[in-house]
């Protein structure tokens, strides 16, 4: 099987033992300007930089990281459809770090415009803005943006090497190409017999890849329809490769401890820690200390037992200093003011409500802990790391052992979990440092979980302040304060040091870009001045936007006597149709307004986010022994579902994600230390407590959405209001557990 | 002194302190890393093997302790040859990320070895343990329905 240190130009050296056969084809028309990162050995094909063909086989590059989103499966049917492959001759791999994978949707987002007003002219711009992730080498997973990203991209390329394999079926047959079809992975001949594309692979490699028209939706063959994901055999018999399963011959063993207040090591003493079982040295590492032994669970005991004095946290050392910091920033002058329709300094006649927030710091806390493995050579670096983004892991590790990037190689595995938090590099450097002190060697670093929980890069916590007015039961005015540390910030001086100007738009995600008509309307982002490991962590700002500003509209529609489905669904269809849709949707399908019991109660939530507007309604039961959720119902619209199958356990797993963060997530400071270690005190939802779901999947959109994120935001105001509708008790504070009796 | 294990039904010579744990002989001795380290703590599960045909957190069994045969993922089927569990698994499209998958799945087969005819009740009592961050669990719960059946049916 092809391996992807094999075929990209930077492991090249390495791989001389390139596959017999094979090809790579020149790069699709428009995006020539990249250069194509795969290389093609004796007899291979390279037909643009998303296939590789030899005799062995057809394999797709899927740019993006295979987070557990289903996007390997989905990006390999982009290819596939047009190329005209069989399902089951696909293999698919990461690819290697380079410019020709850029996320142009990804940067797109940054542009303040309301997403949902997506006229044809701020589509251009988004697309022609995005084309500066290319500069900045943003070969990112995130933003749910994959599946929009290569869309075109990638159906291109197999549209183009299809043609081609025609071109080089017509060439020794001495016919005109346009007497050939294709199917099942061959080119069939007018007298029906049958060329392999892996028996053509030698003979594509002349040939000049054609640029040709996309087929026409109503002949897709697998796009649109649930497939069978290609990851699936490996992951349910435990042979799909994460990074932590990597072996290497003479691999050891490592594991860190870093200053769980993330600042400097004053001092250690390791005298005791290198006399212990399987310990084969100690390493500084500058801001903590690194262990390598025989086995892992031997320098994890090895790491606790070092006495180490840290440096002081550079943030206030308890989340009470931490959330009056941030609440200071309400006073400070906005960052953005970026919706502000009417003028909400008017009077306004009606009823005026007014309510704030609070939300905590939040883990992503994925099922397998951050590690990689290295290996230093003196004068090259060999990196497996599970990542969303590998041309800063590259750099990153070349920077830390002092090559250039040129000199790293970075294999990207299968990721045990994302979430954003495989966006980072620390992880990747910290293996790199280890093994720069053990050359030669393959080191395998693995963290504890206890490490992994004190070490994220945190959703932040934040604050809203909203005032409202309804009369004749409509809203008449929002104005909304929204105040926390900037996750836009603090990530970019981290992983491409400067601060990006203009006004955080991430800050204000998910209140000022919701698709609502309201006569005043004015969401102001406020900036706290912090310096805590912040990151992306699944929806981002709308993580805890979509949770302030669907529950004001909640608290609104109960203050105008309306009903909540019906009060959301009047503002949505005078300014977004697919928002409406949804919101639509979602009531009939949980019928709602139907008489329920004293003890159920149900809740309406919507988020636009990522260009994908989702309503989801909760169901909530008192049991006279806790309160659980029984069921979800959820509506979304990313207008063209590549894999109907993909996206519900997508909506699916969003929200279940929410709904643990919502009743449970809580990341807490003392003297500087996250004061959380492990799924004991940081735990999620669970097979008992877990509702059933229906989701409905409509296709009206005209631009297409994510999938992976969506679902996230609206499941944490649904079930607050669910909860309010039960009990009477306004939901404003999350955990809701500090406030609810939740079953967990 | 070396420790002798079966694995999968082959015995295998460890040479480690007896206080390691069976998951960290598993994945770094012996190779088999279809057993997943998630907590270290038997919080998660993801470490889940059969001694014996139970289902024990491996994270907490010391090397010493190992009281019988060990059936990890690899053991119970091949991407070739899979179990029941394991074709259901694929046929309900369950895995997202995978990486807790190999621990429920030798949950689920633990228990389907006990109680072939599981109510919603008791795969909520018996899977608790393991826990999923991508929330797989409502197809977690239809897989195991679907190789109930077709376990009795055989």
């Amino acid at each position: 099987m092809a391996s992807i240190g094999k075929i990209a130009r930077r492991t090249f050296l390495i791989g001389t033992a390139a596959i017999a056969g094979g090809v790579a084809f020149g790069v699709y028309q428009v995006r020539k300007d990249a250069p194509n990162p795969l290389v093609a050995g004796d007899g291979e094909a390279t037909l643009n930089p998303y296939i590789l063909l030899n005799a062995e086989g057809i394999t797709i590059i899927a740019p993006r990281a295979e987070m557990g989103q289903g996007v390997h499966t989905t990006l390999a049917a982009l290819v596939a459809e047009e190329m005209d492959v069989a399902w089951e001759d696909i293999t698919v791999l990461h690819g290697p770090p380079a410019q020709a994978y850029y996320n142009q949707a990804l940067l797109g987002l940054a542009l303040p415009f309301r997403h949902y007003a997506d006229s044809d002219f701020q589509h251009n711009l988004r697309k022609n803005v995005g084309m500066v992730g290319k500069l900045l080498n943003l070969q990112v997973t995130g933003g749910s943006t994959s599946t929009k990203d290569a869309y075109e991209r990638m159906r291109h390329a197999g549209a183009s090497a299809r043609e081609a394999l025609k071109l080089a079926a017509a060439a020794q047959l001495d016919i005109d190409a346009r007497d050939l079809r294709t199917e099942n992975s061959a080119v069939i001949a007018p007298d029906g017999s049958r060329f392999h594309y892996t028996a053509l692979a030698e003979a594509v490699r002349d040939v000049s890849p054609p640029d040709v028209a996309l087929r026409a939706k109503s002949e897709w063959k697998y796009l649109g329809k649930s497939m069978p994901r290609t990851d699936m055999v490996g992951k349910s018999t435990g042979t799909a490769p994460y990074a932590a399963d990597t072996k290497l011959d003479g691999m050891k063993f490592a594991t860190v401890r870093m200053n769980p207040r993330r600042s400097g090591m004053l001092s250690y003493d390791d005298s005791f820690a290198k006399t212990m079982d399987g310990v084969e040295a100690i390493i500084d590492l500058g801001d903590g200390i690194g262990v390598v032994a025989n086995n892992t669970w031997l320098a994890i005991q090895a790491a606790n037992a070092v006495d180490i004095e840290w440096e002081a946290s550079s943030y206030p050392a308890t989340t009470e200093e931490l959330l009056d910091a941030t609440r200071a920033a309400f006073d400070l002058d906005p960052n953005s003011t970026i919706r502000d329709d009417g003028d909400v300094s008017a009077a306004v006649e009606g009823t005026e409500i007014t309510a704030e927030y609070t939300v905590p710091y939040l883990a992503h806390s994925t099922m397998e802990p951050m590690n990689a493995t290295a290996i230093y050579r003196g004068d090259s670096l060999e990196v497996w790391s599970g990542n969303q983004a590998p041309i800063i892991v590259r750099d990153k590790c070349a920077e830390a052992c002092g090559l250039t990037a040129e000199q790293v190689t970075v294999h990207t595995t299968l990721l045990g979990g994302g979430f954003g938090r495989r966006g980072e590099y620390d992880f990747s450097v910290h293996a790199t440092k280890i093994a720069q002190a053990f050359p030669d060697t393959p080191i395998r670093m693995t963290w504890s979980r206890e490490e992994d929980m004190q070490h994220d890069f945190y959703r932040p916590a934040a604050l809203a302040q909203f005032r409202g007015v309804v009369a004749d039961g409509k809203a008449q005015l929002v104005d909304g304060k929204i105040a926390a540390q900037s996750v836009t910030h603090t990530s970019s001086m981290r992983l491409v040091g400067q601060v990006p100007p203009g006004p955080d738009r991430g800050h204000v995600e998910g209140a000022a870009d919701q698709p609502y008509a309201i006569p005043n309307f004015r969401i102001t982002g406020h900036l706290a001045d912090l310096s805590v490991p912040l990151g992306f962590w699944r929806s981002v700002g709308n993580s805890h936007n979509g949770f302030f500003f669907d529950t004001f509209i909640d608290e609104m529609a109960h203050a105008a006597g309306a009903d909540p489905l019906q009060f959301r669904l009047d503002m949505a269809m005078a300014e977004h149709a697919p928002s409406a849709g949804v919101i639509a949707a979602v009531g009939e399908m949980a019928n709602w307004g139907s008489e329920t019991p004293d003890n159920i109660g149900r809740g309406i939530g919507f988020t636009y986010s990522f260009g994908t507007p989702v309503a989801e309604v909760v169901e909530v039961e008192d049991t006279g022994s806790g309160i659980k959720i029984n069921k979800c119902w959820i509506a979304c619209d990313m207008g063209t579902a590549l894999d109907p199958s993909i996206v519900e356990a997508q909506m699916t797993s969003g929200a279940i994600y929410g709904f643990s963060a919502a009743m449970q997530g809580e990341i807490t400071f003392f003297d500087g230390e996250a004061e959380q270690f492990n799924f004991y005190d940081y735990d999620a939802m669970r097979m008992h407590n877990v509702p059933e779901f229906e989701v409905r999947i409509l296709e009206t959109n005209n631009h297409m959405g994510g999938a992976g994120e969506p679902g996230t935001p609206p499941s944490m105001p649904a079930l607050g209001n669910a909860l309010f509708d039960l009990t009477g008790t306004r939901a404003r504070e999350l955990p809701l557990i500090k406030t609810f009796d939740l079953i967990l | 002194m070396p420790t002798t294990l079966t694995i999968n039904g082959t015995a295998q010579s460890v040479d480690l302190p007896d206080d390691v744990p069976l998951l960290w002989v598993l994945r770094d001795e012996v190779g088999l890393t279809g057993t997943k380290f998630g907590c270290g703590v038997a919080a998660c599960g993801a470490c889940t093997v059969h001694i014996d045909g139970e289902a024990v957190r491996s994270c907490q069994v010391a090397l010493a302790d190992v009281w019988g045969e060990v059936t990890t993922i690899e053991g119970l089927g091949t991407p070739n040859n899979m179990a029941t569990i394991q074709q259901t698994w694929v046929d309900h499209q369950v895995a997202q990320c995978g990486y807790c998958q190999s621990g429920q799945i030798m949950n689920a087969a633990a228990l389907l070895a006990q109680t072939p005819n599981p109510t919603d009740a008791d795969i909520d009592d018996a899977m608790q343990g393991n826990l999923c961050r991508c929330g797989t669990y409502p197809r977690i719960r239809a897989a195991i329905k679907d190789a109930a059946q077709r376990i009795q049916e055989a």
